[in-house]
């Protein structure tokens, strides 16, 4: 304890002789830039960009009126035989899936996690501008570890949750949560610079996104 | 207190050859050299595209700068609260002077908690800090998990790209490793294996998930650290990072000094500089942000350790403290003519190109042969400072960096006694008009043949052609064609 006392106070010195020569309290010059936060059921454009982005990543996007959520997951999940569900999700968006085992976590380990194929979560926020998909980990999407082991990962998104970009996203979070951005399925270009979707993280990305049709 | 103390030159860099040298080597190597211009060219044509799209990066360049800035002029306040923060979140904050106490806390820590392997997330500190042999040596084995780390981890070399560490391996290279190598520390590649990048992707997926599902502690860098709030930021791609962020029971995460920002709204202008900047896309597959210990999800056991490893020795230096602005992006190193011919290794560091000539000068000082030579690592072109998000004046750094190399040197190098002859020559028009005699003789006698020796101009005449002396010199053309004339 001492010894890191010691680092601790060694390296808190070094850094005021090397920053003595900088007047102290001086405000930064820029600060960060203000946001309007404008969400995708109120701007079209918004909605067609984040479409247009995921699907740049390749990711499989349908957008479904909230009465056929639960259509459009047995859609998307026709191939699977297990779904992992958080706790807190709407179990309506389940109500079609004929032929699934569908397993709520309860701490499942890692070794069982991967005996499952899919998973279907809620989310926190969709970014329009680049594509991506905000968790916080809320009870509707579940421990983190849910949406990272099965190879299917199925999430439903209201268009009201899409915001124009980074910035106002990064307003919405919640800094003390943990928090995964995904866009995307999990991809490389270790190899050659050859873009090769599906390395650790799971290989499909399907999104659905909830819209009133006008 | 003095000047903070210099980063030692791990062992594997210590008596690296100065960069020409080193560099000769590897440009020897065609197979290298192709796969670079391949790969810098793909990337920068990517970066280019996406930076394109954003209505306003140089407002983003500028707020970037000033965020790091921000964090580095009051880097003792800003470390302090983000200890505060961490600790209240439930981790454990180590402090670090230098690379050997940062291996010996997370030494330590892995024994105290009885694994015998660890998994790693993509980490240039750990690198720069050797961690991996450290490991080792007290009989624990450190798996790398991104793809091109493992690449180089099973090929027994070293990562040549801040981003893409096995980029001077081509798929066919690949192949050969992972059937080599993989069988000895895991699960052994197909038989079947093709050079197919899906297919060599797939051989890697299969390797490390039984890794990934048995590990008991990881070990992280951090691309940023928010003050403010105490969360760490870890920027991936690939989802190794999220396997080993989220699955083991501990988790313990080396982090530069430098890596603080002050607020989690900057994370808004680095998400956007980052990716771009890097990989060449809107947003990067994986990001993960925590803070300290989320109650029933992640690793409930948690630590940090704040390295400073000649950090400080840069942060004192007026010039140069902004090279601590590095996000580790690697645009500048895509477009670097040097960097794309020579390759990574020359550099003599796991930071190379242009933000690896100035880095390792500031954090090592510019003693060893391969640091003194760094800042001449470059043809000043400017390229990296236009590609850079954080705005680090590259090409000005490295120009006082050269100049503190030359007064380092003694007064009587040849360049100093060469420039010494020249004014003298210069001083007076009879000795000018005399030394001029004697290079026209020169001249004939090569008769219109290049020079590529000069005696006494070694390393200077060997990059470049010099041009040959002319038959005649102007004021001697003048005295033929003007004997009518006065000539004075």
């Amino acid at each position: 304890m001492t010894d890191r006392h010691a680092a601790r106070e060694e390296i808190l010195a070094r850094i005021d002789a090397a920053t003595a020569d900088i007047a102290a309290g001086v405000p930064r010059e820029i600060p960060p830039q203000p946001r309007t936060v404008s969400t995708a059921d109120l701007d079209p454009e918004l909605m067609l960009e984040f479409v247009g982005a995921l699907v740049d990543y390749r990711a499989r996007v349908v957008v479904r009126p909230p009465e056929e959520v639960a259509e459009a997951v047995a859609e998307v999940l026709a191939e699977a035989r297990s779904v992992v569900v958080p706790a807190g999700l709407d179990r309506s968006w389940l109500s079609l899936l004929e032929h699934v085992e569908i397993r709520e976590d309860e701490a499942l380990s890692p070794a069982e996690l991967d005996t499952v194929d899919a998973v279907v979560t809620a989310a926190r926020v969709g970014i329009a501008s680049t594509g991506t998909i905000v968790l916080d980990h809320a009870p509707d999407q579940g421990r983190r570890a849910i949406t990272l082991v099965p190879d299917h990962h199925v999430c439903v998104i209201r268009v009201e949750q899409v915001v124009a970009d980074v910035p106002d996203a990064v307003s919405l979070l919640d800094p003390t949560r943990p928090l995964t951005w995904i866009s995307g399925p999990s991809a490389t270009s270790d190899i050659e610079l050859n873009r090769v979707e599906g390395v650790h993280g799971p290989r499909t990305l399907d999104v659905v996104i909830v819209a009133d049709e006008d | 207190m003095t000047t903070p103390p210099l980063q030692r030159t791990s062992a594997t860099f210590l008596g690296m050859p100065a960069f020409p040298k080193a560099a000769r080597a590897a440009l020897a190597d065609t197979q290298q050299r192709r796969n670079l211009a391949h790969a810098t060219a793909t990337i920068r044509a990517k970066r280019a595209a996406v930076v394109g799209e954003v209505e306003d990066w140089e407002g983003l360049r500028v707020a970037g700068a000033a965020a790091k800035d921000d964090a580095l002029h009051h880097l003792a306040e800003r470390l302090e609260q983000l200890e505060a923060n961490l600790t209240a979140r439930g981790a454990t904050v180590h402090w670090a002077r230098d690379a050997e106490e940062a291996n010996r806390i997370v030494v330590d820590l892995v024994r105290d908690r009885g694994a015998e392997e660890v998994v790693k997330v993509k980490s240039m500190v750990t690198q720069e800090i050797e961690l991996n042999e450290a490991l080792e040596e007290a009989g624990v084995s450190a798996w790398e998990t991104d793809l091109a780390e493992l690449i180089v981890q099973l090929g027994h070399d070293r990562p040549s790209h801040i981003l893409v560490p096995a980029i001077h391996r081509n798929r066919a290279e690949i192949r050969e490793i992972f059937l080599r190598e993989m069988a000895a520390v895991g699960r052994p590649a197909p038989a079947d294996l093709t050079d197919e990048p899906a297919r060599l992707a797939e051989a890697a997926r299969l390797h490390l998930r039984e890794k990934f599902l048995r590990a008991k502690v990881a070990i992280s860098g951090a691309n940023f650290a928010v003050a403010d709030t105490g969360t760490l930021v870890v920027v991936e791609s690939e989802g190794n990072g999220r396997m080993c962020l989220t699955l083991p029971e501990t988790l313990i995460s080396v982090v530069g000094i430098e890596k603080v920002v002050p607020t989690f709204d900057d994370l808004a202008t680095f998400l956007q500089l980052l990716p771009r900047s890097s990989t060449g896309e809107r947003m990067n597959p994986y990001t993960s942000m925590w803070t300290g210990v989320a109650e029933g999800d992640g690793p409930q056991d948690v630590h940090v350790v704040l390295l400073d490893n000649g950090r400080t020795a840069a942060l004192a230096d007026p010039d140069g403290r902004e090279a601590l602005r590095c996000i580790r992006c690697s645009a500048c190193l895509n477009v670097c003519p040097v960097y794309e011919r020579t390759g990574g290794h020359a550099y003599g560091s796991v930071y190379p190109g242009p933000i690896g000539a100035i880095l390792n000068p500031l954090l090592r000082g510019t003693g060893s042969d391969v640091d003194a030579s760094l800042p001449y690592a470059s043809s000043l072109c400017g390229a990296c400072f236009e590609a850079c998000p954080v705005r680090i004046d590259i090409p000005s750094l490295l120009v006082r960096l050269r100049s503190r190399v030359v007064d380092q040197s003694s007064r009587r190098s040849p360049e100093a006694l060469a420039m010494r002859a020249a004014a003298w020559t210069f001083a007076d028009h009879r000795r000018f008009e005399a030394a001029q005699r004697a290079a026209t003789t020169g001249g004939r006698l090569l008769g219109g043949r290049t020079v590529r020796t000069v005696p006494g101009l070694g390393a200077w005449a060997q990059a470049r052609d010099v041009p040959t002396p002319p038959r005649e010199t102007f004021r001697q053309w003048w005295a033929r064609t003007h004997d009518d004339e006065e000539t004075t």
